[in-house]
């Protein structure tokens, strides 16, 4: 069985983010990346899955510069077999043309499937395993929080939705992204650092691939949310109430 | 900053996580509780952290100054130096036997230890030798094909849930030439551990005094020939100074950390206490101190990661950072104030913690020493 599995690098969480002066973008200067939290989980679950399938390859891939070979070789460190990056600026990316590369490099490397983390923590858009499922022409789960395997021809998927769970069950080739509930991704530990290093990592451009990414979707401008105001203390629950009624109108 | 590759940044990202996932959510209750469990030695080595710097053959990643540092590095923002301290106490115990046992010695006693599964401590000091190590009285007395040890260690960090110890014994009159290793397992007849000590600082790992009464080991469990225990010693040594002094500029960053935040967000007459020269001046003071330790062992790391291991060098390095720890955290309490006062603040228990690093692994006195006659030829 062979996966694809994504592994976008993003802004660390933890850091605080700024944006530029001119607002046209968040400003990237001593800010700490790592690989998207999302994707984590899906290299995991690739991980665990190949396991489960006892035989197989996972293949880690990322679009963006230069600096993205350092997460494609942490989920190389956590386990995967070889890394593909298809370099392209950044900043001039939308989910629609990072679908159509990866629908290039499916059509290469024919994958079994394609795991993906459900959206990245930076753009928040949840589109990328959708369109590329789409522009595929293959099955799709979002949201999964369980995977099994039917064998080597397809798996049974347990999807978040809203009030419950949903069970779904799809052929391969296809596409699923990942939630938060699906695992804890092991550690990209030292000795997997270390034989990552060796690993193969092929460098493309979306050129190569055959695909124009002119933007669908392109940025305008950047707000930081407003400042909160500071709360007020309430004496008793009467004051609480009367607040609550009069003045935040909820009640 | 300091000429990492890709695999440093990398393992820092990957012992980052391991701080902030095991470490520090749990950090203030284990000061409490005075230990920690048990199972963060096996999280460690799912990290790798445990492997760090020994040899491939025996379960580790290689040989390296310069990695286990990180580790212990990016370890100290977890708020709690015991915890450092105890999970790698394997770090100073397992070093001689790497460098003078034989390879069925390396195979018993290194891979469980790496893999997160046994922990090892190392027993030098004893209740009435410290510094001096030539005074070292526990005895072990050849006895056919065993040896027959008798004594007391103390100050023994890991010590009283180590599976074994690396004990450093008399063999021989000689004061330097009769020292030698020896490997003490748990539940070995006349091994006690006599008492757990409280401590100022370092809370979470457990200290304990050590007791060896007629206690009976096999020729096989000697390290290295009779007398061949003070030049591993020595050895040793500078690997456990690098690693306090280490320890002691993280500790001193993270000090001036949650002490820049308070000052940002502290108000006195109208303002944030951070605007306030007299406060200002003190963090810049600080920020400057930290990097100074941090820039003098980076650079005496990289020496010895090049094989160029200068005694006064790593000494200096040592007595610096601890020096600067202790008056960064001592500063740091004092911008927080009340707050730096309290328990629940990591400046207090990082202050305390602090307080070892100029005894531990040698005193700033025995340091001194050693710079003037290695350093300065005095």
């Amino acid at each position: 069985m062979k996966i694809l599995v994504t592994a976008k690098r993003v802004t660390d969480p933890d850091s605080k983010i700024q944006l530029k002066p001119d607002r046209s973008g968040i400003n990237l200067d001593n800010v700490d990346f790592k690989m998207n939290p999302f994707c984590e989980i899906a290299v995991e679950e690739a991980l665990r899955l190949i396991d489960a399938a006892g035989d197989g390859e996972t293949i880690a891939v990322a679009v963006g510069d230069s600096d993205a070979t350092k997460e494609i070789r942490t989920a190389m460190a956590m386990g995967c077999d070889r890394g593909i990056l298809v370099e392209a600026d950044e900043t001039q990316l939308d989910s629609d043309a990072v679908a159509r590369v990866l629908a290039a490099i499916c059509a290469k490397e024919k994958p079994d499937l394609v795991l993906l983390g459900k959206q990245a923590i930076d753009g928040d858009s949840n589109q990328v395993g959708q369109l590329l499922a789409e522009y595929l022409g293959w099955p799709q789960a979002t949201f999964a929080y369980k995977i099994s395997l039917n064998g080597t021809s397809g798996a049974t998927v347990q999807r978040e939705v809203d009030g419950g769970v949903e069970t779904v069950s799809l052929t391969f080739p296809a596409v699923i992204t990942t939630d938060l509930r699906l695992n804890e991704p092991r550690y990209a530990s030292l000795p997997g650092i270390m034989k990552a290093k060796k690993k193969p990592l092929e460098e493309t451009t979306a050129a190569d691939l055959g695909v124009d990414l002119a933007l669908k979707v392109e940025s305008v401008g950047f707000e930081p949310p407003p400042a909160r105001q500071a709360g007020v203390k309430v004496k008793t629950v009467d004051e609480l109430i009367e607040k609550l009624a009069g003045e935040a109108k909820v009640i | 900053m300091h000429a990492k590759d890709d695999v440093a940044r990398a393992f820092e990202q990957t012992c980052r996580r391991f701080t902030r996932e095991q470490i520090e959510p749990f950090a203030a209750e284990w000061e409490e509780a005075e230990l920690f469990p048990r199972t963060l030695y096996a999280r460690a080595a799912e990290a790798g952290i445990l492997a760090a710097g020994f040899p491939e053959d025996l379960g580790g990643t290689g040989k390296s100054t310069l990695l286990p540092l990180l580790a212990l590095e990016q370890m100290i923002w977890g708020g709690s130096t015991g915890v450092v301290a105890g999970v790698s106490s394997h770090g100073i115990a397992l070093p001689p036997i790497v460098n003078l046992g034989d390879d069925a010695q390396k195979q018993r006693w290194v891979p469980p230890v790496l893999r997160g599964e046994q922990i090892a401590a190392l027993a030098i000091t004893e209740p009435g030798t410290g510094s001096d190590v030539a005074g070292i009285r526990t005895r072990a007395v050849r006895d056919g094909d065993t040896y027959v040890i008798n004594g007391a260690k103390m100050f023994i960090t890991s010590g009283c849930r180590a599976d074994f110890v690396t004990v450093l014994t008399r063999t021989g009159a000689d004061a330097h030439g009769g020292l030698t290793f020896f490997v003490v397992e748990r539940g070995t007849p006349g091994f006690t551990v006599s008492r757990s000590l409280k401590k100022t600082g370092w809370r979470a790992s457990d200290t304990a005094e050590l007791s060896f009464a007629d206690v009976r080991v096999p020729v096989s469990h000697r390290i290295g020939d009779e007398g061949s225990g003070f030049i591993a010693l020595m050895q040793n040594f500078q690997n456990e100074r690098l690693a306090l002094a280490f320890m002691g500029h993280a500790t001193a960053e993270v000090a001036l950390h949650d002490a820049l935040a308070y000052a940002r967000e502290r108000q006195a007459f109208g303002k944030p206490i951070g605007k306030f020269q007299t406060i200002r001046h003190t963090l810049a003071d600080m920020a400057t101190k930290v990097q100074a330790a941090r820039a003098l062992n980076y650079q005496t790391a990289l020496r010895c990661e090049r094989g160029d291991v200068d005694v006064s060098h790593v000494s200096m390095a040592k007595n610096f950072a601890a020096r600067v720890a202790n008056e960064v955290c001592y500063d740091a309490v004092q911008i927080l104030g009340g707050m730096g006062y309290m328990r629940e603040s990591r400046v207090e228990r990082l202050s305390r913690d602090a307080r070892l690093l100029p005894i531990g692994g040698g005193t700033t006195e025995i340091m001194n020493e050693l710079i003037a006659r290695w350093g300065l030829g005095l």
